[in-house]
């Protein structure tokens, strides 16, 4: 078994509007359910905008403080989910349900070391 | 060529299939291959060839791997190592879905792997080609290829794309790249990047093998049945595109009774079969431009306005500079040399020598000897495959009035 992040990739911008916000999280929930049910769900979290982010950077002994996320970007990692897979196959097939769900591109990514 | 490396050619892409199964790695497979071949090297010259150099090739590489997998004694590889000795060997062939070869296809063109990876890995893992064959045949200086190798073998592993054909729903949307990446494969045997031979047979038959293969597998898809009709009408005239000394023979000048009968009335029963079915593909207008070829009895019967017309409806279907050079070539017959001149313009084919080559015909035609005379020797700056260029000496030399 391995382990994949799926990482939900969201326009910067103000969210949809309820109405049309609900129905979306309503299959987003019911896909993260099945995949518990399915034992392949392993951690989740959805994150605030970047505007929200601080970044701390080593400058020789000091770590400086800065607002903002680390990148500015028109895309934003929104949320992810860590899913235990026999292969890529079957993550990309929870992916697609997470894509199919939110309309959104989903990346997914292999987890190398899970000892860190 | 060697015995071992005429082995070599035949063998590598089934040996490294069959060892990718054993130990779930390509590169481990790929080294226990490489190790065989190298003891076969060493003791083939005096113990002779083996019976079946194939079988001796699969088996030593197995032991091969045994023995690499004891020396690094992790507890994983001696599980490993005693599972591969437990293994009676490879089973035997249980149909095409079985096929190792076929596994391996799908792997190298797994959707996840950028598509000019899957077909370098398809002509590396499946076709045995050097990594500087499949450079020549992309287009694209060696180390980068080599490097574009290792990157997708990396991603195979780290990603654990699966080793296997996929299940019958996702076959559909796997196939495209997979009848890419076998057709590249018999366009690099069809005229062989580099060295002085034009065709490469071996990679020409395997071409055909891979495309009855997938026919077999999934009988119902166009394109599939396109792509082997086209690979076959391809190869009915294989003898008759080599001279007997070697040279190319372009098509208006072969000699169509030495072609195969049997492939033309295969391929040209197979593209009527998937035309039928009424969902053309880029495969499926190729092979039948290939078969509007086939039907003409002689060079002058050809009906250029049927061919313009499909290449019109490929160029639609698959808009690329090479069908765009290959539809001016039908343009040049129906309209005249100029007309197809005017459409080679725009089009921009670096490192290939088809663009000068098919420039410097029209040319040639159009009488403008010295500028044919130049775009010859643009085209012969970039052939690689010593057939190729002599055919463009000769016709270089024929100018009349050149310098």
């Amino acid at each position: 078994m391995a382990q994949y992040l799926l990482n939900l990739v969201q326009p910067v911008g103000d969210p949809p509007p309820p109405e049309v916000l609900e129905p979306i999280m309503r299959d987003v929930q019911a896909v993260s359910e099945e995949m518990r049910a399915a034992g392949a769900w392993v951690f989740a979290a959805a994150l605030h905008a970047p505007e929200a982010s601080t970044v701390l950077k080593p400058q020789g002994d000091e770590v400086l403080v800065v607002d903002g996320p680390y990148v500015e970007a028109k895309e934003f990692v929104g949320g992810f989910t860590v899913v235990e897979a026999d292969d890529l196959d079957a993550a990309l097939e929870w992916g697609r349900r997470y894509a199919r769900a939110t309309g959104l591109p989903i990346e997914v990514r292999p987890v190398a070391d899970r000892g860190v | 060529m060697s015995d071992v490396e005429a082995v070599f050619r035949e063998s590598y892409g089934r040996a490294v299939a069959v060892l990718t199964r054993l130990l779930g790695d390509i590169d481990a497979a790929e080294e226990a291959v490489q190790d065989a071949f190298l003891t076969a090297v060493q003791r083939w010259p005096a113990d002779g060839v083996p019976p079946s150099p194939a079988g001796w090739i699969v088996t030593t590489a197995r032991n091969r791997a045994i023995d690499r997998l004891r020396r690094e004694s992790t507890r994983t590889d001696r599980y490993r190592a005693a599972a591969l000795l437990a293994d009676p060997g490879p089973p035997p062939e249980e149909g095409a879905v079985r096929d190792d070869r076929l596994r391996m296809l799908f792997t190298c063109c797994h959707p996840a792997l950028a598509p000019a990876a899957r077909v370098a890995l398809t002509l590396r893992l499946v076709g045995g080609l050097s990594t500087a064959e499949i450079a020549h045949a992309f287009l694209v200086p060696e180390a980068t290829m080599a490097q574009r190798l290792v990157r997708a073998k990396g991603k195979i592993r780290a990603a654990r794309i699966p080793y296997r054909v996929p299940a019958a729903a996702d076959l559909p949307d796997r196939l495209a790249g997979v009848l890419a990446a076998v057709y590249l494969v018999y366009t690099e045997g069809h005229t062989a990047s580099a060295g002085d031979r034009l065709v490469r047979t071996d990679l020409c038959v395997e071409a055909v093998r891979l495309a009855r293969q997938l026919a077999e597998l999934m009988p119902d898809e166009p394109e599939v049945l396109g792509l082997l009709a086209l690979l076959l009408l391809s190869e009915s005239r294989r003898a008759a595109r080599v001279a007997p000394d070697g040279s190319l023979v372009p098509l208006p000048e072969q000699d169509r009774s030495r072609w195969d009968a049997a492939l033309v009335a295969e391929g040209q029963e197979l593209v009527r079969r998937c035309l039928r079915r009424g969902a053309p593909g880029p495969y499926q207008v190729q092979a039948a431009i290939q078969a509007a070829h086939s039907d003409a009895a002689t060079a002058e019967q050809t009906d250029w306005a049927q061919v313009l017309a499909l290449y019109d409806h490929l160029l639609a279907l698959a808009p690329s500079p090479v069908v765009a050079l290959n539809r001016a070539v039908a343009v040049a017959e129906v309209r005249g040399p100029a007309a197809a001149l005017a459409l080679l313009e725009p089009l921009d084919l670096p490192r290939s020598h088809l663009l000068p080559a098919v420039r410097a015909d029209l040319l040639r035609r159009l009488g403008r000897t010295a500028e044919a005379a130049a775009a010859y020797d643009t085209a012969l700056a970039v052939a690689g495959n010593a057939t190729e260029r002599a055919f463009l000496e000769r016709r270089r030399a024929e100018l009349t009035g050149a310098d």
